[in-house]
């Protein structure tokens, strides 16, 4: 434990970026957390007499064309767009790790059946496979959760399949199973541990871009529908007046997504570097 | 050689198998009934019944699926709704399109990613190869949408540079005649200058949001696998038997770094088919990723299906050609087969 901190520092102290990412994750948690309270404008309240103003010092964002404040819409944004992905994400940790943790360890057919199914996923550009899913299953926000989380899948199910795959043969493996456990518990109390950090790194890699994808969804016109401010929504809302040169309505919603993406990526490689320093790049 | 593709064919075809499973799926997932669907808002009960007899939704989910591959084996894929033709004959119509602005992005992505790739490599530590770093990792963060309207706001609206970012040709040209359908090839036959720079122009700020999107991997791998043979024994030898750093960094260091990015286009080639039907949205652009935009808004499946199950197939088909490639830079892969 004592040298991960070490070398937890290190890695800090080699590239402040990291420290700077961690600042704004925990930025974008409190937004999410205390945005609604917190926004100077009720974000659905829609002003005809201050329509598709500039950014000034009552609206920080400007507003939009029915008068709304962007800035208060940006920020009570994030609770959903951080909440999809955070859901995503957990429901393909949640089914990918015991699927990928049981084709590496028993082998076999159940791993064939494992690896197929997640390689038919990968067949698919992954995009292109979630708008399939919404617009099969439903255009509900539950519906993009679950196409995100589908496409995600295959990645969890590799690394954790790959980490079983090299232990299973190993001496403490063994003498666990020699000491009375059976599959399971070797599964869940012996190998799931073990694969934790590089499904960390996933995960937070993952998140970025299952941001990403909800909101290209959503900007597409699936998934969440207006008037619910989201950053994809936003920004499509404001594309139109992109022509005529009113920039704000899809500048704030576009750059605070990019930070959002910006800050799980930096993240992302931070924890990479502290968990995995062979696979820097 | 023949030998390499047929076996990368072969092992291609599950693949292809598990796209049409797919895709079958989610044909039959549509939420609520199909049959009263397709049978429209004022259909009876009658009607509803006689609709799903036609489209056999009535027999075994196992036949349904048989008929569905037959159908599909005679280039059915249903009719549009809401343009009443044939959604193959319309994907194929505008496919073009999408895979002129595609590949466009792809030759420049390459075309900035890898020499930044490899100068990064070689001076690691400095300003361009922190360079390289802000860039791939900002690359991946930047939505397409945003990138597109950004680019669009700056170089339409404040330069004037680029043209009305609307569309594949400025409404005062009409399109070259057909015998590619990618506009630039067509317009060159047709000796058609004018035409030429029409659409080249508008090509350009949709080609380059894509770009910066795919730039990023191309370029981290890049760097990457340049840094491991650049430290590899055999290029001290190379250098120290006196042969010019350009042969040593070209034909040495790069044909060998080459593989591994050759296999990560697969990966970008799954975001590019994604990417660009967000970038059609933003540019107006006429391809087969605003067609399924267009068919969702008037929730008509059919088109969304199709385009679904095309994009499937052809990604499958690149990373075939990946594959292929891979055996011909590599000629070890080819042996081992």
């Amino acid at each position: 434990m004592n040298e991960t901190l070490k070398h937890t520092k290190h890695v800090l102290s080699e590239n402040p970026v990291t420290l700077l990412a961690a600042g704004m994750f925990l930025a974008f948690v409190l937004m999410a957390l205390f945005g609604p309270s917190l926004v100077p404008y009720d974000p659905l309240a829609s002003d005809a007499t201050a329509a598709l103003q500039a950014p000034s010092g009552a609206h920080w964002f400007g507003t939009d064309a029915l008068g709304r404040d962007i800035f208060s819409r940006v920020v009570v944004a994030t609770r959903l767009d951080l909440g999809i992905a955070v859901s995503a994400v957990a429901v393909s940790f949640v089914f990918g790790m015991p699927l990928g943790l049981a084709a590496g360890f028993f082998g076999g057919w159940w791993d064939r059946i494992v690896t197929r199914v997640s390689d038919t996923i990968m067949a698919f550009p992954l995009f292109v496979l979630a708008m399939g899913i919404v617009a099969a299953l439903g255009n509900t926000v539950g519906n993009i959760v679950l196409a995100t989380a589908i496409i995600n899948l295959p990645f969890y199910v590799r690394v954790a399949r790959a980490e079983a795959n090299v232990r299973r043969g190993a001496g403490w493996i063994e003498a666990a199973r020699l000491a009375g456990n059976g599959d399971a518990r070797i599964l869940a109390v012996h190998l799931f541990p073990n694969s934790l950090p590089p499904a960390m790194v996933q995960v937070s890699l993952n998140m970025g871009w299952a941001i990403l994808n909800a909101a290209g969804l959503s900007f597409i016109g699936l998934g969440v529908r207006p008037p619910t401010p989201e950053w994809g929504i936003l920004v499509a809302e404001g594309a139109q007046f992109i022509v005529s040169g009113e920039w704000w309505v899809s500048f704030f919603p576009g750059a605070v997504l990019m930070l959002a993406v910006f800050t799980f990526n930096l993240l992302g490689d931070a924890l990479r570097d502290i968990f995995d320093p062979r696979r820097r790049t | 050689m023949l030998r390499i593709i047929l076996t990368r064919l072969l092992a291609a075809l599950p693949n292809l198998v598990g796209v049409v499973v797919i895709t079958f799926i989610l044909t039959r997932a549509l939420p609520g009934d199909p049959a009263a669907y397709f049978a429209g808002a004022a259909a009876t009960e009658e009607a509803i019944a006689q609709v799903r007899a036609q489209l056999g939704l009535d027999k075994p989910l196992l036949e349904q699926f048989f008929r569905y591959v037959g159908s599909l084996a005679q280039g059915d894929m249903g009719l549009s709704l809401t343009t009443g033709q044939p959604v193959l004959q319309e994907l194929l119509a505008r496919l073009p399109a999408s895979l002129e602005m595609v590949l466009l992005a792809l030759v420049l992505a390459c075309a900035v990613a890898l020499p930044l790739g490899v100068l990064a490599a070689t001076r690691p530590g400095s300003w361009i190869d922190q360079l390289c770093r802000v860039l791939t990792t900002a690359g991946v963060s930047l939505p397409t949408f945003f990138t597109g309207l950004l680019l669009a706001y700056v170089f339409y609206f404040l330069l004037g540079w680029a043209p009305s970012p609307l569309g594949r040709l400025d409404p005062m040209f009409s399109p070259p005649p057909q015998f590619t359908g990618l506009y630039l090839i067509d317009a060159a036959i047709a000796g058609d200058g004018a035409l030429w720079w029409a659409s080249f122009k508008q090509l350009i700020l949709p080609v380059v949001t894509m770009a910066i999107f795919v730039l990023a991997p191309i370029a981290r791998m890049t760097r990457a696998s340049m840094l491991s043979v650049l430290s590899a024994d055999f290029i001290r030898t190379a250098r120290a038997s006196g042969l010019s750093a350009g042969t040593v960094l070209v034909t040495y260091g790069l044909r060998n770094a080459l593989l591994p990015v050759v296999t990560t286009l697969g990966m970008v080639f799954s975001f590019m088919l994604g990417s660009s039907v967000i970038v059609e949205k933003v540019f107006g652009w006429p391809g087969v990723g605003s067609y399924a935009i267009d068919a969702l808004t008037a929730s008509d499946y059919a088109p969304v299906q199709g385009f679904v199950l095309a994009m499937g197939i052809l990604f499958v088909l690149l990373n075939l050609l990946v594959d292929v490639l891979y055996g011909l830079i590599d000629p070890r892969v080819a042996v081992s087969s």
